[in-house]
């Protein structure tokens, strides 16, 4: 109750808290439950300076209030990652405007329920009160106190209808609002009309619950799009966006990468991302981890005059470099124009429910207007022709059809997003319906992505320990998956004091047990006979040196996902930028016949435009930056929410977790919400098949158009949430 | 009738009081994290060392808010 209350004093005085006071807003990574959200904030409200933190688990984002001015995230990032959260700042403004535009729209659908409540309310007294002793007098206050609530309460709720239809009229086109609008403004306007008149053709009700179930539908659209867009949002805020430059005073400064400029001097520290294309100017060589351009997992070595890509990740350092490239014209850059092109290609895409207005609005104004000539040509006057006109249009007013694809979305959406798979958009999941054919990208997509020590039981736990301690100084993927190894065993693995790093060779530290060595093969003084690259060495005084093996592991439901996805009747295919014997490896263990490798970026754009040349839906699920563009391409895509940032902002559906299952699931409820939309779609003609003949008869009574509007929208939203239940067949 | 007189006031006066309480909830920011009110029910700890800071807090994420 404190907390309610001090809200309720909150919100009356918009001023902060305290003078000067500033707030700040961070995307959390990996905030899930209750228990996340208290550790965020406590491990915020222990910063010095922070008054106060709350997180918001729905957008995964943390507000947090500072006594004074904020001069850098950093600490705040800082204390973040010291309980295990990862934390990026985002902009302001944009949130804020969000968060009024859904309130509004909250609001707008609250003023509709109350509307239609006792409007409702109202009219049933009338409807039961017809025939038997109700006088007109009361029917006709009855008829003026709906009209009271209604006129308003249509007047504010209606606006997104209407403005997207005048819109919509303006550009000289048709779209599912206008129907909405003429429908809702006619039967408002004529009821009006009607009770001044003491008649009993009063359809207040009707046009108030179409309201009301139309924002239903709009508010779940937006609120499906919203989420999308802040997840997608809280990934670009990863983004490496400053420099470290050496000025020739040898100081260094923080710039923003937009800033250098070719020529600069660059520092970069071990695990920080590269700013922009650069060339190596220290003496010394590093390693820098290259799988987000070429999917390569092995880090490559590079020395002095080598070239460096903006995006990848230098794993030892500090490395010396000199710019030579803008941000904009980078490979990065260029990656991302490549992407955009693509993009446009799927722009083209039009829903399924707008494809089902550009039918069905025309064909419904139609039959209203010859509704009306007909009961004219007949002799009925005008008044009558014209009642009749608008109960069509009230009747086929598309309630149930804009209600049915969004309520079968949200529903599909919602249960995959509880299962880790966050959808995008509602059209990557009609997108995803159709995909008959799917191309993995095969490092981090079809693999874990990572290196794991694969004779790690051979391995005496003393041994492993020993070097798990070496290890953990660096951030090198094997030193990482040695460190895993141990911990995976259970073991406690304590840092070594003293660990020092030789760039392209190994770790090595010195105590009074002698030397500890964990390296290459010439380093630790192993035999360089199999598969010298990808082996570690330990060598620990003078025994002899223990060798540790690294595979980059498939994950571990690859093969049944893929025979499942096969036997769906799905054609799939391996497309790697890895080399070829890795690549034929991976396709073989998995079962997956296609396959090619060495693929730059565009080279797979051309595969996935060839097959869709052949008229094939494609799935693209990739995780590197060199799949971006082809992620770009395909008609839908996916990727682990381990991939490159940009990937994830450009796949329709990025998914959690160690399994491979999700796309299957995934493919699987977007089938069904697709057969869902569909059936929908079929009970809302039904009920027009019925109905609208009762309407241009002329038979179509306010209780009959209430009923009517009312019975179609529950249908339709009650056969959207079986698709909660549905089973797909998918283990996850 | 004199029923009708005093009960259609009331009803629709009651009708209006709930839309006047959802629009102090969602001014006052109670709609912007559901998932995170379900599990802060759970919340056995003291919700903050002051309610200053409570409210400070509920401020800087009605402001910049949800979604």
């Amino acid at each position: 109750m404190a907390e309610a209350l001090s809200i309720d004093t909150a919100a009356g005085h918009p001023a902060k808290a305290a003078p000067g006071a500033t707030t700040a807003t961070l995307a959390v990574e990996g905030m899930h439950c209750g228990g996340c959200m208290r550790k965020v904030e406590q491990a915020l409200l222990k910063v010095p300076d922070v008054v106060a933190a709350r997180a918001n688990l729905s957008s995964r984002r943390v507000a947090v209030t500072l006594a004074g001015p904020m001069r850098s995230p950093d600490a705040l990032i800082a204390a973040l990652d010291a309980v295990g959260f990862k934390a990026s700042p985002l902009a302001e403004e944009t949130s804020a405007k969000e968060a009024g535009e859904d309130r509004a729209y909250l609001r707008r659908l609250a003023v509709a329920g109350f509307a239609a409540a006792n409007i409702m309310l109202l009219s049933v007294s009338v409807w039961s009160g017809v025939g038997n002793d109700m006088p007109a007098s009361l029917q006709t206050l009855f008829h003026w106190l709906s009209a009271i609530i209604a006129v308003p309460a249509v007047a504010y709720a209606g606006q997104p209808f209407f403005t997207s239809a005048r819109q919509a009229l303006a550009g000289r086109r048709l779209n599912m609002d206008v129907p909405i609008s003429l429908g809702v403004l006619l039967a408002t306007g004529m009821s009006f009309y009607q009770t001044m008149r003491g008649s009993e053709q009063v359809y207040f009700d009707a046009a108030v619950t179409l309201l009301f179930f139309l924002l239903i539908g709009r508010y779940l659209d937006l609120t499906m799009r919203r989420r999308a867009a802040g997840a997608a949002a809280n990934l670009l805020a990863l983004k490496a966006t400053s420099a470290t430059v050496m000025l020739d005073t040898g100081a260094t400064e923080r710039l923003a990468t937009g800033d250098v400029a070719p020529g600069m001097r660059l520092l970069i520290a071990a695990g920080e991302r590269i700013p922009v294309d650069a060339r190596v100017a220290s003496s010394g060589d590093g390693l820098v981890d290259e799988s987000l351009i070429t999917g390569e997992t092995r880090p490559r070595r590079v020395a002095a005059g080598d070239l460096l890509y903006s995006g990848t990740v230098s794993l030892t350092g500090p490395i010396e470099a000199v710019a030579v490239a803008r941000e904009d014209n980078t490979l990065l850059a260029e990656i991302a124009r490549l992407m955009q092109t693509a993009e446009q290609a799927r722009g083209r895409y039009v829903r399924l429910a707008d494809r089902a207005a550009a039918i069905y609005a025309p064909a419904v104004h139609g039959l209203g207007l010859a509704t009306f000539l007909g009961w004219m040509m007949v002799g009925a006057g005008w008044e009558t022709s014209l009642t009749a006109a608008i109960a069509v249009l009230i009747i086929t007013c598309p309630c149930a059809l804009a209600l049915a694809v969004p309520a079968v979305q949200v529903v599909a959406v919602g249960r995959l997003f509880r299962q880790g798979i966050i959808v995008k958009s509602g059209d990557a999941l009609e997108r995803l319906a159709d995909v008959d054919t799917i191309v993995l990208d095969k490092t981090g997509t079809l693999t874990e992505g990572r290196p794991r020590l694969i004779d790690a039981g051979a391995i005496a736990s003393d041994a492993l320990v020993l070097a798990a301690s070496l290890a953990l100084s660096s951030r090198h993927p094997y030193a990482q998956a040695v460190v895993r190894a141990a911990k995976e065993r259970g073991l406690h693995v304590a840092a070594r004091a003293g660990v020092a790093e030789v760039a392209g060779a190994g770790l090595h530290a010195q105590d009074d047990d002698g030397e500890v060595r964990l390296g290459s093969a010439s380093f630790c003084g192993g035999t360089d006979t199999d598969n010298a690259e990808a082996t570690l060495w330990l060598k620990a005084g003078t025994a002899k040196p223990i060798a540790f093996v690294f595979e980059d592991a498939l994950r571990s439901d690859a093969r049944d996902v893929i025979g499942h996805l096969a036997a769906q009747g799905q054609r799939l295919e391996l497309l790697s930028g890895d080399r070829e014997g890795a690549v034929a490896e991976a396709a073989a263990a998995v079962g997956i016949a296609t396959w090619a490798a060495q693929r730059r970026p565009d080279e797979k754009i051309k595969h996935i435009e060839a097959l869709k040349a052949q008229s094939r839906n494609v799935l693209m699920v990739g995780d590197g930056l060199n799949d971006a563009p082809a992620l770009a391409a395909g008609t839908a895509s996916m990727s682990p929410s381990s991939a490159s940032d940009i990937s994830q902002t450009t796949a329709d559906v990025v998914f959690q977790g160690e399994h491979l299952a999700p796309i299957a699931e995934a493919l699987a409820v977007a089938k069904l919400a697709k057969r869902r939309s569909l059936q929908n779609f079929a009970l809302a003609i039904g009920y027009n098949i019925v109905f609208v003949p009762l309407a241009i008869a002329g038979l179509v009574t306010p209780l009959v158009a209430a009923i009517a509007m009312s019975a179609s929208s529950i249908a339709v939203t009650a056969n959207a949430l079986r698709l909660q239940l549905a089973k797909t067949g998918v283990r996850t | 009738m004199t029923a009708i007189a005093w009960l259609l006031p009331v009803a629709l006066g009651l009708g209006l009081l709930g839309l006047l309480a959802f629009n102090w909830a969602l001014r006052s920011g109670q709609m912007d994290d559901l998932e995170g009110a379900a599990w802060r029910a759970l919340d056995d700890a003291p919700l903050s060392k002051t309610p200053m800071q409570d409210q400070a807090a509920t401020e800087a994420a009605n402001g910049s808010g949800s979604r």
